[in-house]
This record gives C-alpha cells, sequence and structure tokens, in this order.
C-alpha cells in the first residue's frame, strides 16, 4: 500500500535530512514547478486532483488558491500561511507530519508559495510542540543553505521566506482569520468575513492559510499528477489520509490508509482492536468538536461525504475511543469545559452559553442534575449552534453535546435519578 | 526596567514586522523568557517600547494563556486534562501530584520549586496521559514514574 506522507518517517524518529530528503527524491516536485510550470498550471493540477484541506472543513485547495488575486496590481507580499496550531482535543496527525519530515512541508510550502505567487511564508506552530519546532527550524536552515529559500530559488526569478511563529496558547488561534490577528500581534478573535483572506488577510494583504497536512501533498501531487492522487482514494475522494486512533486501544497511534477506509478496519486492524476489559461504546471520529459515532455505525467509511451521511464530520481523522469504563456524562463535560475555557468571549452565546453547558454537565455528573437540564442543554445546541455566533468555535461545541444528548439519554438519566453518577460506585 | 537585552531582543523583533505593535506578543514572550512571568511593570515597560498603551498590552498578555501574569514556580507542571487523557486516566496523575506537593490546580509550592496547572491537549493523544515539565514533554504517565520525574527538576 501506498504511503506517500509518511513512507519517509523513520520509526526510531530521526527525519531526512535535506541531503537525503533530495536523494529520495523529495524536491523534485519543487524543480518541476519552478523550471516547468507557469503558477496557473499548479492551481490547475491541485484543482484537478480534487486535493480537499486536511484542516477540519476539506475546502478544495485549489479552489482556494484561485481566489488569490493576480497581476501586477496585487498588493505584496502575498502570504502563505501553514496552520500548524493543532490544539484540538484528540489532534496529534500534524505533529507526526513535523517532526518525521519537516523537508516534506518545506517542499510543499515552495510549490505552493509559486502557485499563488507568495513571497512570504508563516508556519503557525502550537507552542507545546518544541520539539517540531527544533526539527523545522533546522530544515528551514538547511533549505536556505541549499538555495531551496531565499532570493532567486533555483536560479529563477522566485523568491521565498519561511519564518517559524510560536503560539501563546489558545485554540482559537487555530481559526484562519483569528491566527491572522495572532500573527499581528493583536488578540486572537476571529475576524468578520467577506473580505476573505484570499483578498485581504494577514497585514491587509492576500493570504493563503492551509493546514501542515494538505501543504504536505503538493509536491507529491506535482511528482505524480493528478489521476494517481485521485487513484489513492478508495470512495471518491483522493489521497490517503492520516487517520489517528487514542484511547483504550491496544496499538494506538497514527495510520496512513486510503481516503475512505472503514472506520472499524481502522480501530481494530490497524489500532488492533480494545485494550482487553473494555469495551467501546462510541467514537470521536476527528476531534473534539465533531460528532459522536456509535459501535452500531463503525461500518462508516472515514472520507468527508460518508462521515457527513452518519451524522458526524472527519474533522482531523484523529479518533478517539469512548470505552464502557468512562462515563459518558464525565466525557462530554470534559469536551464542554475545554470549549467554554477557550471561547474568545466576542458573542454573547458562545461567552455565556458554553460556561452554563458546562455547569449544567458538572451539576448532572455529581448527582444534582435535574431532568429539566436536559432541555436546556438541547436548546443551547441551537442557541450556541450555527448561524448564530461568529465563528465555528461554539458551534462546533455542539456536535458532540447533540448527539451526546440522544446517544446516552439513558445514561443523563441515571445520572439524574440515582443522584450520582453510576460510574463512580464501580470504583 | 526592561535591561538591555530584553530591549534589544524586542527591537530585533519590531524590525520583522510593518508596525511596532506587531510585536507585542513576541515581547511578551521575550520578557517572560527572562523573568518567568510578565508584571504590572514589564506591562508598562513593554507599551513603551512598542508606543502603545499598557492596557492594550495587558488585554493581549491576558489573552493568551502561556503569558502569565502572576508569577510561577522554577518549573511548570502542565498535566494534560484534554478528552484523550481523561479516558486514559490523567485524574490520578494530578491526585498523585496534588498530594505529593501538596498543591492544587494554579498553585505552586511553598519552596517556588512546582506550579501546577492543566493543559488542554498536548496533541499527544496516543501517548496518553500526558504532561509537560518546562519544555519537556512526559507520556504514557503512570504514577509509579512520577517521583523520578520530579526529582530532575529542582
Ligand atoms: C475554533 C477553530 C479552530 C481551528 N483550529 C485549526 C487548527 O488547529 N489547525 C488547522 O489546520 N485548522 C484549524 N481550523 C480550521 C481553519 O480555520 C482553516 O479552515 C484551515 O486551517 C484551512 O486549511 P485547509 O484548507 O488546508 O484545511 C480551526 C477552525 C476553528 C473554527
Ligand atoms: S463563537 Fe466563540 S470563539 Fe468564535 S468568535 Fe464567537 S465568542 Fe469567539
Ligand atoms: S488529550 Fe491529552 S494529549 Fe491529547
Amino acid at each position: 500500500m501506498e504511503k506517500p506522507l509518511t513512507g519517509h518517517i523513520k520509526a526510531e524518529g530521526i527525519p531526512l535530512n535535506i541531503r537525503e530528503y533530495e536523494v529520495a527524491g523529495g524536491y523534485t516536485g519543487v524543480q518541476t514547478v519552478l523550471k516547468k510550470m507557469q503558477p496557473m498550471d499548479v492551481i490547475n493540477l491541485i484543482k484537478d486532483a480534487g486535493l480537499l484541506g486536511r484542516g477540519g472543513a476539506g475546502f478544495p485547495t485549489g479552489l482556494k488558491w484561485s481566489f488569490v488575486p493576480t497581476g501586477s496590481d496585487v498588493p505584496r507580499p502575498v502570504y502563505l500561511l501553514c496552520n500548524a496550531d493543532e490544539m484540538e482535543p484528540g489532534s496529534f496527525k500534524d505533529r507526526f507530519l513535523l517532526e518525521g519530515n519537516p523537508h516534506q512541508l518545506i517542499a510543499g510550502m515552495i510549490c505552493a508559495a509559486y502557485a499563488i505567487q507568495a513571497e512570504k511564508a508563516y508556519i503557525f506552530l502550537r507552542w507545546a510542540y518544541k520539539k517540531a519546532e527544533t526539527i523545522l527550524r533546522k530544515a528551514i536552515a538547511e533549505a536556505y543553505a541549499e538555495g531551496y529559500l531565499g532570493k532567486n530559488i533555483l536560479g529563477s526569478d522566485f523568491s521565498l521566506d519561511i519564518y517559524v511563529h510560536t503560539s501563546a496558547g489558545r485554540y482559537i488561534c487555530g481559526e484562519e482569520t483569528a491566527l491572522i490577528n495572532s500573527l499581528e500581534g493583536k488578540r486572537a478573535i476571529p475576524r468578520a468575513k467577506p473580505p476573505f483572506p484570499t483578498t485581504s488577510g494577514l497585514f491587509g494583504k492576500p493570504t493563503v492559510i492551509n493546514n501542515v497536512e494538505t501543504l504536505c501533498w503538493i509536491s507529491h501531487i506535482i511528482e505524480n499528477g493528478a489521476d494517481w492522487f485521485k487513484n489513492l482514494g478508495l470512495n471518491g475522494e483522493g489521497g490517503t489520509k492520516l487517520y489517528g486512533v487514542s484511547g483504550r486501544v491496544k496499538k494506538p497511534g497514527i495510520y496512513e490508509l486510503p481516503m475512505g477506509t472503514v472506520m472499524r478496519e481502522i480501530l481494530e486492524k490497524h489500532a488492533g482492536g480494545m485494550t482487553d476489559g473494555y469495551n467501546l461504546r462510541a467514537v470521536i471520529p476527528g476531534g473534539a468538536s465533531t460528532e459522536f459515532v456509535m459501535e452500531k455505525q463503525l461500518d462508516v467509511k472515514m472520507d468527508f461525504v460518508s462521515l457527513k451521511a452518519v451524522g458526524s464530520r472527519m474533522g482531523t481523522a484523529t479518533m478517539t475511543v469512548l470505552d464502557d469504563k468512562t462515563c459518558p456524562v464525565a466525557f462530554l463535560h470534559n469536551i464542554e469545559r475545554f470549549f467554554a475555557q477557550e471561547s474568545c468571549g466576542w458573542c454573547t452565546p458562545c461567552r455565556e452559553g458554553l460556561p452554563r453547558v458546562e455547569k449544567m454537565l458538572l451539576a448532572i455528573e455529581e448527582g444534582n442534575g435535574k431532568e429539566e437540564y436536559l432541555e436546556s442543554l438541547k436548546f443551547h445546541t441551537t442557541y450556541c449552534g450555527p448561524g448564530n455566533t461568529f465563528c465555528a468555535h461554539a458551534p462546533g461545541a455542539m456536535e458532540p453535546l447533540q448527539s451526546g444528548l440522544e446517544y446516552f439519554h439513558d445514561d443523563f438519566m441515571r445520572h439524574i435519578n440515582e443522584k450520582h453518577c453510576p460510574w463512580r460506585s464501580n470504583d | 526596567m526592561l535591561t538591555e537585552l530584553e530591549i534589544h531582543e524586542i527591537k530585533e523583533e519590531i524590525k520583522l514586522y510593518p508596525y511596532a505593535h506587531a510585536a507585542c506578543i513576541e515581547a511578551l514572550k521575550i520578557v517572560q523568557h527572562y523573568r518567568g512571568w510578565v508584571s504590572d511593570e514589564s506591562v508598562k515597560d513593554i507599551a513603551e517600547v512598542l508606543s502603545i498603551s499598557a492596557s492594550e498590552v495587558d488585554s493581549i498578555a491576558t489573552f493568551y494563556s502561556r503569558i502569565y501574569r502572576k508569577p510561577v514556580a522554577r518549573n511548570v507542571i502542565l498535566v494534560c486534562d484534554g478528552m484523550s487523557c481523561m479516558v486514559m486516566g490523567y485524574q490520578s496523575v494530578y491526585e498523585y501530584l496534588a498530594k505529593k506537593l501538596g498543591i492544587q490546580w494554579g498553585e505552586s509550592t511553598t519552596d517556588g520549586r512546582f506550579t501546577l496547572l492543566p493543559i488542554s491537549c498536548l496533541g499527544d493523544c496516543d501517548h496518553a496521559p500526558s504532561m509537560m515539565i518546562n519544555n519537556d514533554l512526559f507520556h504514557n504517565l503512570s504514577i509509579t514514574q512520577l517521583e523520578d520525574i520530579l526529582e530532575k527538576y529542582i
């Protein structure tokens, strides 16, 4: 099975240096782009391949790039931002790519920057990723030394600088317009759209923001073509995908598999199934802002369209398994506490609603809940839901809650009727 | 007062941006690097270097969770309380540390050795439960290892 993104990641953990990655063919995409392709050719190729953004929303990457204005009167510099904030609980795929193969990201960023004619690029890196930071800074220095970054790359008239910016910590920084505010030294509060970043982004200039995994694909697609990419997927969406599994399974970790691989296969075959003594109750498929997938739905294919069809979302595709020894109410409380803490405070439903949700869940978990809380929680799933807030933070927070209220209704009722958490008495 | 070195480093950062106040977060990080936290006085000093108001610097400083506006101990322990670490039992890690050090979330030991803080998801969920002490990551934690880990930090 082909593993384009992780094939060069070595088990012992030291990433390839630039010479080794060149020998492995890793920089041929950059050579091809700079010597043989026009920027528009690159955009069209990525469009043809049908690459969908790996940051969670699955937006078509080539289409996003085509929104960047072209021509001699474009405000400059144009910026390319790599979103490496990865703060959503349960998500750990970008760390794997950053630590495992930094040159894959750099090569992808050079090709992407050429496509949109960006001359400055930032990697917005989560502060906690200390090892990734060291590895990236070293790799970037190597790329400058070999003439892949800086002025007139490989003798062309294309120039690019890449900077690493480490975040000062806050989940909302990962939202693309909040990320831009943060890079400008401000509080990370989302901006109104339009204008979209592609026309007015960082410092008011055209800006493209892509996820780490998205950018890691670019030079591979250039080397191997759109059809190659499409044929890697099983169910209409191209490429492979980094799937992750954490929780009580035998082999938690990252697995690169064809897009559209069945969830059960990932959990049972690759992650080794449940640890002895634990049973699976539900799965959060792609980070804390995605809806539960229940045991009876495990035959769902993991791609953007199929997960939507079962009422969930792919998100980051790093799954967290909820087992039968963990209380689902406590689990939901843990999730909503996170979202309540991380609200940027800009809009009322999110700022006021999420803490109320958190308090009600805590009360139920501690045996002080009332049945009417369930009505109120349900009300909040709309009140904090899509259309009522400035960004997707609060609606994302409501996804696991909405499905949890439905799927775990009996567990909620037991807490309320028995006035304590049934899982705590098992201790 | 900021040191010559701090001012120099902040001015170097300013050069990377179209205007000075864009370097605000970097300036806060620089000061925290040398002092462990950012005091009211430092907020005023940074504001002066960036030519913006102290309240603006403060609103930025308080927004970001990794900028400390209160003193912290020599070593900061960040225990992940994210959902995967919950499933894998971070609570027992916290309870052990709290008992051993005699402090709760948000508190510091009286000898100024450790501050204990929760952190949401370290992006290390496949090795849960996880924690960081200063810049070091520790994972697949079981409480039997914790005593040895703590001993490395004085
Ligand atoms: C609250 C919030 C947090 C987000 N955090 C991240 C993140 O950490 N990393 C990421 O790539 N995208 C994150 N996103 C999505 C980004 O806004 C953006 O859609 C993405 O970076 C675009 O990249 P892509 O098109 O390559 O997927 C977040 C969105 C929201 C609403
Ligand atoms: S939904 Fe929440 S995080 Fe998003 S802008 Fe509103 S208050 Fe901020
Ligand atoms: S939830 Fe603890 S590292 Fe992700």
